[in-house]
C-alpha cells in the first residue's frame, strides 16, 4: 500500500485529494499511519508499532488495518498494493 | 500595451497605461440561480491586458448588476428573445449608437442564437464577439447530446428527446429509473416513477416548450469543466472543479479546482474535434469506477468564471482579445485546491435608480 504522492497532508490530519478535490479528516491514529504510509514503512511495520503503542493484540490492528487500507482505496488516496 | 509619457509624474519615469475597452455583458441578474454577467465583469475589470468600461444589457429592472456601479458603467434594457431578432437588433443599434461598444459577451444560452444571428451585422458596427458556430451550437444541444458523444467519442448517457407527454411511457421502458427530465434550455429533474416523468414533462414543457429531453441519471460526483476555444481546435483555457455545495436547483454554491488528467483530456479531446470558438462549460458526472459522463455542454461562460479568474486564468480577459482578434497564448497552468464560496449580499438601492431603469430603459 503506497500513498497517492499528489495527496495533500497538514499537520493537522487534514487531507486533500487535488485529483478529486475530496478532502478529509484523519484523526491521530489515522494520520500517523498515513505518515508512515507516506515514509514508505510497510504493513507490518505499521501493525507492529500500532500493536504497540496502543497495547492492542496484533490480529485486531491486522483486521483494523485491513479496513482501513479498504477506505484509502475506496477515496483513491492509495495508489497500489505492496 | 500603450507607453506614453506620464505628464501628471514628478520625475521623468515612462508610465505604462492600458487601452481602454468598452464591454457589452449580458446575464446581470446575480441571483440564487445566477447569471455569469457580474462574475464575467469582475474578470474584466481585473484584466491584465486592458482597463475597461462596462455596459451592461439586462432584461429586468431587478437584475442585481444594474445597481452595481463599481462594476457597471452604465446599463440598457434589451427585449428577451421571444421579442425576436429584429426587436434585438434595433434596440442594440441605439445601444451601440451611444456607447460604442468594442465586444459584447452574451453570458444566456437562451439568447444566443439571437446574438449568433446578428454577428455579422454587429461587426460592421464595430462590435466583436467571439461566439461558437451555429454547427457547434446545435450539435451540442441537449437533444442532440447522444449523437455528439458518438461522434465525439465522448461518453453520454444515454437520452432521448420528448415531443408529446404519450412518448414517455414507452421510452421509460429504454431506460432505468431514476432517470432526468430536461427542459430544452433550462431546468432538470429527477424521476424516480412514470408518474413524476409525465409531472416534470408538463411543468418543463409548460416553462420553456417542446421538446422535453429523457436522460439515464447517473450516481456519482459532479464535476465542472469550464474552458475557451480559439476555433482552431487549442483549448486556450480550462480549469476542473467539483462542486462541493449544491443548491435546491443543482447550482454549485461552492467548488474547488481540482487537477485530474482525465478530465483536462478530455477537454482537450471535446476542442480539438469539434473546434469549439468561444467560452463553454462541460457538465459531468463522475462514476465511483472513476469513468465520467458528459451530462450537457454550455456554450458559454458559466456562473463560477470567477474561479478561473481566481486561479490564474482570466478567461473573460482571454476571450475578449480573441474578439479582437489578437492572438492569445493557451494558459498552461492554474491554481489547484482553490474554492469558490458564494455569497448572498444586500445592496441598498434608492428608489429613483429603480424608477429610471424602469421607465426610462437605461441607467
Amino acid at each position: 500500500m503506497k500513498i497517492n504522492k499528489d495527496l495533500a497532508i497538514s499537520e493537522n490530519g487534514f487531507l486533500f485529494n487535488p485529483a478529486t478535490g475530496e478532502s478529509f479528516t484523519a484523526n491521530p491514529m489515522a494520520f500517523e499511519i498515513i505518515r508512515m504510509l507516506k515514509e514508505g514503512q510497510s504493513g507490518e511495520k505499521i501493525v507492529e508499532w500500532v500493536s504497540r503503542h496502543y497495547l492492542v493484540e496484533k490480529s485486531t490492528v491486522e483486521k483494523d488495518l485491513h479496513d482501513f487500507f479498504g477506505l484509502l482505496r475506496l477515496h483513491q488516496l492509495s495508489v497500489e498494493n505492496d | 500595451m500603450i507607453f506614453s509619457d506620464c505628464s501628471g509624474c514628478t520625475n521623468s519615469v515612462l508610465k505604462m497605461t492600458k487601452p481602454l475597452i468598452t464591454i457589452a455583458v449580458t446575464g446581470l441578474n446575480a441571483i440564487d440561480s445566477p447569471g455569469p454577467g457580474v462574475a464575467v465583469i469582475r474578470g474584466l475589470r481585473e484584466a491584465a491586458s486592458f482597463d475597461v468600461r462596462i455596459i451592461g444589457l439586462a432584461y429586468e429592472s431587478l437584475e442585481p448588476g444594474i445597481y452595481m456601479h463599481h462594476l457597471v458603467d452604465r446599463t440598457y434594457h434589451i427585449p428577451y428573445p421571444a421579442a425576436g431578432i429584429d426587436a434585438l437588433k434595433e434596440r442594440l443599434e441605439y445601444i451601440i449608437g451611444k456607447e460604442k461598444p468594442d465586444v459584447l459577451i452574451p453570458n444566456f444560452d437562451a439568447e444566443l442564437y439571437s446574438f449568433m444571428k446578428l454577428e455579422k451585422h454587429l461587426n460592421t458596427l464595430g462590435v466583436h464577439l467571439f461566439l461558437p458556430t451555429f454547427e457547434q451550437f446545435e450539435e451540442r444541444h441537449k437533444v442532440n447530446l447522444p449523437e455528439f458523444g458518438k461522434k465525439h467519442g465522448i461518453d453520454v448517457p444515454p437520452g432521448f428527446v420528448v415531443s408529446d407527454a404519450s412518448e414517455i411511457f414507452t421510452i421509460s421502458k429504454e431506460l432505468e429509473f431514476p432517470f432526468m427530465v430536461k427542459g430544452k434550455w433550462y431546468d432538470a429533474f429527477v424521476a424516480y416513477n412514470f408518474e413524476q416523468a409525465r409531472t416534470y414533462f408538463n411543468k418543463i414543457s409548460a416553462k420553456w416548450g417542446l421538446p422535453v429531453v429523457l436522460q439515464q441519471y447517473i450516481h456519482g460526483t459532479e464535476y465542472n469543466v469550464i474552458g475557451l476555444g480559439d476555433g482552431a481546435g487549442n483549448t486556450i483555457a480550462a480549469v476542473p472543479m467539483r462542486k462541493q455545495y449544491i443548491t435546491d436547483k443543482g447550482k454549485a454554491w461552492a467548488g474547488i479546482s481540482v487537477d485530474d488528467k482525465k478530465l483536462m483530456a478530455l477537454t482537450r479531446r471535446f476542442v480539438e474535434s469539434t473546434k469549439w470558438r468561444g467560452a463553454f462549460e462541460l457538465e459531468l458526472m463522475r462514476t465511483n469506477q472513476g469513468k465520467y459522463y458528459l451530462m450537457e455542454i454550455n456554450p458559454r461562460i458559466p456562473a463560477w468564471v470567477y474561479l478561473a479568474v481566481g486561479v490564474g486564468q482570466n478567461i473573460p480577459e482571454a476571450l475578449t482579445l480573441l474578439a479582437l482578434g489578437k492572438e492569445v497564448l493557451p494558459f498552461e497552468k492554474y491554481d489547484v485546491g482553490k474554492l469558490f464560496i458564494r455569497y448572498a449580499f444586500d445592496m441598498i438601492v434608492d428608489r429613483s435608480e429603480f424608477e429610471t431603469i424602469s421607465s426610462a430603459g437605461e441607467l
